[in-house]
């Protein structure tokens, strides 16, 4: 199908995507790499009045180490991310989810801000935002808020953003040589997961992150725990994701895979 | 700042193919519809329209675009190559192009155009892929008639001799 009508706006600065979202509220959507937005709007599931394009906004396209966090611009492609030298290093949970986000022929357009806006229950960035802790930037007209990522994320593909909000960037802390793991299954790689783990070794034990089964990406922290208390946390963890049957995969297959693959990453990141 | 009115038609110039080409488009209008309506340039297809099959795969500024997630709008200014750029003379197919047909990685031809495009891009970056590594950017296509192996075949008789052609003439 064909997009409906709307206006475009070309972006110079962010205070002119400030001013159309002001102006236009609820009716307007910003357009980054529309990787997300232009398939909603094909399929007509948006049909906004105004479409406000980022992507000649270079201060957005920025990707900066500030002391013990990354800060992602909405600009930033997924492919720009991969790129960036410091990415295994500084950011290691990103670059083993990244290569998982669509195909090389979306992440060549598609931003890191526009997945998480988008919020699909079963992507990588918006999983591995939950996973980190990390914060997002919004900012309207008259002020800017940080929100964490636990708080961000509402429901399917609905975030705690304004309808007169940007997402201006995200912030991941630096891994500091935590070790980290990710694994997904999806039908076909590229294909949205049926579940998504990812988990890290943190101060006080293990947090393991699950996407595709609940409504949003859901992060759990455990002190260490070992055998069949591990199973048993698993199992109810996996059951508190409130698993769905639909045509990809049966609520008992996700539960399952959230019991194994969480059980095998845990033992990676703790070995 | 630029505001394109929903209702009516604006102008949007690029570089097709190295050519500098122009159109006129409703904002909506998507790239792939502006390339074959607007221009004629019909050797890119339109297959799901939402970005899952592949077949409207361009090239824009050296980024691999789906032309119908892309519109005509974005594209003002920009540098594009599409699968009519790939042949060196009307009358002479390019390498990749001569490797395709070959193993008979096409039969129906609709998917072909968004593949060539693809690989052709892929292999200017990356001389010497794996089996592996072609089989992850043919991820991002949708073939029904072939079953892939005939094109992942042709992909890396064509890398091998582009390979070799590249160090015959740097020899020389």
């Amino acid at each position: 199908m064909k997009p409906p009508a709307f206006d475009y706006l070309r972006a110079e600065t962010v205070s002119d995507v400030l001013e159309g979202l002001a102006q236009q509220g609820g009716d307007a959507r910003v357009l980054a790499g529309g990787q997300s937005l232009m398939a909603m709007l094909n399929m007509r599931l948006a049909k906004p009045k105004l479409l406000i394009d980022i992507m000649r906004i270079q201060e957005l396209r920025r990707i900066e180490r500030k002391g013990e966090a990354v800060v992602i611009g909405a600009g930033v492609r997924q492919a720009d991310l991969l790129a960036w030298p410091e990415l295994s290093e500084a950011l290691p949970l990103v670059a083993l989810a990244l290569p998982w986000v669509g195909h090389m022929q979306t992440r060549s357009r598609g931003t890191i801000c526009g997945s998480l806006a988008h919020a699909d229950p079963s992507a990588e960035m918006p999983l591995a935002l939950v996973a980190l802790g990390g914060e997002v930037f919004l900012r309207n007209a008259r002020r800017r808020r940080r929100v964490a990522a636990k708080d961000f994320f509402a429901g399917m593909m609905l975030t705690a953003r304004a309808d007169d909000e940007l997402i201006e960037g995200i912030s991941l802390p630096v891994a500091n040589g935590s070790r980290v793991a990710f694994r997904e299954v999806a039908r076909r790689h590229g294909d949205f997961a049926i579940v998504a783990c990812a988990a890290m070794k943190t101060p006080t034990g293990v947090r393991l992150a699950v996407g595709g089964v609940a409504d949003v990406p859901t992060a759990r922290d455990w002190p260490h725990l070992e055998g069949s208390a591990l199973d048993d946390a698993l199992n109810a963890f996996a059951y508190e994701l409130g698993a769905r049957d639909d045509v990809h995969a049966t609520a008992r297959y996700r539960r399952d895979l959230v019991r194994m693959i969480g059980r095998d990453l845990i033992g990676e990141v703790l070995q | 700042m630029t505001r394109l009115k929903a209702d009516s038609r604006h102008a949007v110039r690029f570089s097709l193919n190295g050519k500098p080409v122009e159109g006129e488009a409703e904002p909506r209008m998507l790239l792939s519809d502006f390339l074959r309506h607007q221009l004629g340039a019909t050797g890119t297809h339109v297959g799901c329209e939402h970005g899952v099959c592949g077949a409207c795969t361009v090239v824009v500024d050296g980024m691999l675009t789906r032309s119908c997630l892309t519109l005509a709008a974005q594209v003002d200014g920009c540098e594009l190559r599409t699968v009519e750029g790939l042949a060196p003379s009307a009358d002479r197919l390019g390498v990749l192009q001569q490797a395709f047909r070959r193993n008979h990685a096409l039969q129906c031809g609709f998917c072909t155009a968004g593949i060539l495009v693809s690989l052709d891009r892929y292999l200017a970056k990356n001389p010497a892929p794996t089996e592996a590594e072609i089989r992850d950017l043919l991820s991002g296509h949708i073939c029904r008639c072939t079953g892939y192996t005939p094109i992942i075949k042709a992909a890396l008789e064509a890398a091998a001799e582009l390979t070799s052609a590249k160090k015959e003439t740097s020899d020389a």
